[in-house]
């Protein structure tokens, strides 16, 4: 069952067109990647979900049915701009923002404790955020963003601001939110920090969503029968076997080894290759090579320039 | 509306804790305090030293005539010249030489008075007032004037204002007093708004900076937001106000208790609330018996009838409905310009951009002071009225208007008109706000805020 469901949003600002009949659809219980370059409409987007901004048209449903503005309670939202009040001391302020979220005060005591338990900041609680060290407000920011127990987690540019190990840290933790039961939208402009997490993404560019669905099927839609073979042998000898159903692309060296980068041409099939090959090469290592998600998008927003002309490109 | 009452509940907690707060909550009252006590404290410190004046009389009208005082006293030199004076002035103690030439009656510039010091205006007005009188005697007696019959001919009259309400009573009224309770309110007012409506801004500009603002605005609406925080503001004015009148009240009536026995001198003639106050006591000794004004009355009990007139003025003043009044342009002017603050601090990033928007904020302020100024000895004239009912200006200079008595419909009107007023400018303010609370780093004009008003949301 689709979580969330956006259905033709339309945006625009005085003389600027954010979103353009977007749509997509995020799964219950997935970790979606909202990709795109900065400007492309990511934030816009994300702050209709949030019901911060208004769209012009279009529809947001959450778990089939229109978003209302009570659903806020139930996302956890981490901005691109993201602070807290210097001059708070950290529990109050933690405890502010939860009831923000609806939550009542004795809950969020309970529940915030557990948090600065969980990431052993305990004895932070009646510090002023001005005490604390960048790393250190990450986490409290964190912790703000999930103590009320959002089934919707929304992180835009998540990685931006935190340090390598509070990376790390919101890393295991979202996925770990994953298992419990929610679902988490990345937005980035950083393709292959989002590759390794996310299920689902989505290409936005210019205000349009060029691509989605689940990222193995987009992947395997954008691949292009390249093979690389890692071996020990003769050059000449590889490059004897290969007919006219197959293009040698490159040379490269792998792991202190020969390589090769093959395109199998659709008469062939990759079994077929390793055939030809094995008697004249030892191979190594035969791999398939998968487009990054950052080929794909550089591919996709290419088809989509020589497509079309947007009409609203000025 | 629950949301309202968190952002509220946060924007007045922590400003009543921090230490500014409670150091400006003591600091104003000492200082409102010491305004109101320094000049009677003052010239209680100068009369407090014994000033020894040498004269040199070449008329011989004046040996031993000149009035001595508590604090100035004069000692009559014969036969000594100015030269010799200055010669060994800095080894007598003299306070000043008194040069009077013997064409005294006659030339106006024949008293000169030397000293190595500016003398104080109260020594050069006692010294002059008394030659003047001393010489007018003299004349008169010249012209066969006796002195009784002078002192019988000298009058002097309390005129008592006694205003006609509609309801056909007679309301005992005072212009100064009117004056002084118009100037308070209508200052108060003034300073609130700025001092305040500052805070508002800054705080809106503090979210914006520290980047907090998003996630606030993911689970309450800007609009509850800037409410929330232009409501807490307000009601930490009101709390600071509150103790600060607390507070005043108690130094004054302290410090009049240890300064009562000087206050009472005629020094202090200036007429405030707190000299009123002071000569309570007096007043009430004098009203006991109503006596028949003699015509040898003394100025000090003119000034006592006066001080007896002002009391009943200010029994008459409608305080209830003052006060009353006062809180509600108090909080309405505050609500409509704490509205267009937080507007302008939406559209910065920070202080320093923000003073091209606050001119427009400023100007209207400014021009009710302005008015409040010099409309005030003429609370019934047209531009004392207009300004009074159009809404930017109506809470400055309806305060200054309302105890000098302005028809209720006046009021009404403006009242209403600055309620519909604060809905409109918060309505508008809320657009702007929505929008610049999202913006950064983008140079902002007049023209892209008129962009923020037009879009959707």
């Amino acid at each position: 069952m689709d979580f969330l469901t956006i259905k033709d949003i339309n945006k625009s600002f005085v003389n600027h067109l954010a979103l353009d009949r977007v749509s997509l659809r995020v799964p219950e219980n997935s970790i979606y990647g909202l990709l795109g370059p900065n400007g492309a409409g990511k934030t816009t987007l994300i702050r209709i979900i949030n019901r911060i901004t208004a769209q012009d048209s279009g529809e947001v449903y959450l778990k089939g049915r229109k978003i209302r503005m009570k659903d806020v309670f139930s996302i956890g939202y981490l901005p691109e701009e993201r602070g807290l009040y210097k001059k708070m001391k950290v529990g109050e302020q933690a405890l502010y923002l939860a009831q923000l979220k609806g939550m009542d005060k004795k809950t969020a005591i309970e529940k915030l404790k557990y948090w600065f338990r969980r990431f052993e900041i305990q004895d932070w609680w009646d510090k002023k955020i001005e005490e604390l060290s960048k790393g250190m407000q990450q986490k409290v920011q964190f912790i703000t963003t999930v103590v009320h127990e959002p089934e919707l987690l929304i992180f835009d540019e998540p990685f931006s601001g935190f340090d390598p190990i509070n990376a790390n840290m919101l890393k295991n933790e979202v996925l770990r939110l994953k298992e419990q039961g929610s679902t988490i939208i990345f937005s980035t402009h950083n393709m292959s920090s989002v590759e390794e997490l996310c299920d689902h993404i989505t290409l936005i560019n210019k205000a349009r969503n060029l691509l989605e669905g689940p990222i193995d099927e987009i992947r395997q839609r954008y691949k292009s029968n390249i093979y690389e073979i890692e071996y020990r042998g003769e050059v000449q000898k590889l490059e004897a076997v290969l007919n006219g159903n197959y293009q040698l692309l490159e040379h490269l060296t792998r792991n202190g080894n020969r390589a090769v980068r093959i395109r199998v041409l659709q008469q062939s099939s990759d079994n077929e290759l390793l055939s030809l090959i094995l008697p004249v090469v030892e191979v190594i290592a035969f791999r398939e090579v998968i487009p990054s998600m950052n080929d794909i998008f550089i591919q996709a927003v290419h088809e989509f320039a020589n497509d079309q002309t947007s009409p609203y490109n000025e | 509306m629950n949301k309202i009452k968190l952002v509220l509940q946060r924007e007045y907690l922590t400003r009543v804790r921090k230490k500014t707060f409670i150091v400006m909550t003591i600091l104003g009252p000492l200082l409102f305090g010491a305004i109101l006590i320094a000049p009677a404290w003052l010239a209680g410190l100068e009369s407090t030293q014994t000033k020894n004046i040498a004269v040199i009389d070449s008329s011989h009208i004046f040996i031993n005539k000149l009035p001595e005082t508590e604090t100035i006293q004069f000692t009559y030199l014969e036969n000594k010249d100015v030269e010799n004076m200055r010669k060994r002035f800095e080894r007598t103690n003299y306070y000043g030489v008194l040069y009077i030439t013997h064409l005294v009656a006659n030339t106006k510039s024949s008293v000169v008075f030397y000293s190595d010091q500016q003398p104080s205006l109260s020594v050069k007005s006692h010294i002059s007032s008394s030659i003047e009188k001393i010489i007018e005697q003299r004349k008169l007696r010249a012209a066969g004037i006796d002195e009784n019959i002078l002192q019988s001919v000298r009058t002097s009259i309390n005129m008592r204002t006694i205003q006609w309400t509609e309801e056909g009573k007679e309301k005992e009224s005072s212009t100064e007093l009117a004056m002084i309770v118009g100037y308070i309110g209508g200052f108060l007012i003034y300073f609130f708004i700025f001092l305040f409506g500052a805070q508002v801004m800054r705080g809106v500009i503090e979210e914006k900076t520290n980047r907090i603002v998003e996630i606030i605005i993911s689970s309450v609406k800007p609009f509850q937001l800037m409410m929330g925080k232009i409501i807490g503001i307000g009601l930490v004015g009101l709390t600071q106000f509150g103790l600060w009148v607390v507070l005043t009240l108690t130094i004054i009536t302290g410090a009049q208790s240890m300064l009562a026995p000087e206050l009472g001198t005629p020094s202090a003639q200036q007429v405030s609330p707190s000299s009123i106050m002071e000569k309570q006591g007096d007043t009430q000794n004098y009203a006991a018996p109503f006596q028949p004004p003699a015509p040898t009355q003394s100025e000090q009990d003119g000034d006592n009838l006066q001080v007896k007139h002002l009391f009943r003025a200010l029994e008459d003043i409608n305080f209830g409905v003052i006060i009353g009044t006062f809180i509600f342009f108090f909080l309405g002017g505050y609500l409509l310009y704490g509205s267009l603050f937080a507007a302008v601090g939406s559209a910065v990033d920070n202080e320093t951009d923000t003073q091209q928007f606050m001119l427009p904020i400023t100007i209207p302020l400014i021009l009710a002071i302005i008015v409040l100024v010099s409309g005030i000895s003429n609370p019934q004239g047209s531009i004392a009225f207009w300004f009074s009912i159009i809404p930017f200006t109506s809470p400055i200079v309806m305060m200054a208007r309302l105890p000098f008595g302005v028809p209720e419909w006046q009021v009404l009107l403006s009242m209403a008109l600055l309620i519909l007023t604060f809905i409109g400018t918060t309505w508008l303010s809320g657009k702007i706000y929505r929008t610049g609370i999202l913006m950064y780093g983008k140079k902002v004009n007049y023209r892209e805020l008129w962009k923020w008003i037009r879009y959707r949301n």
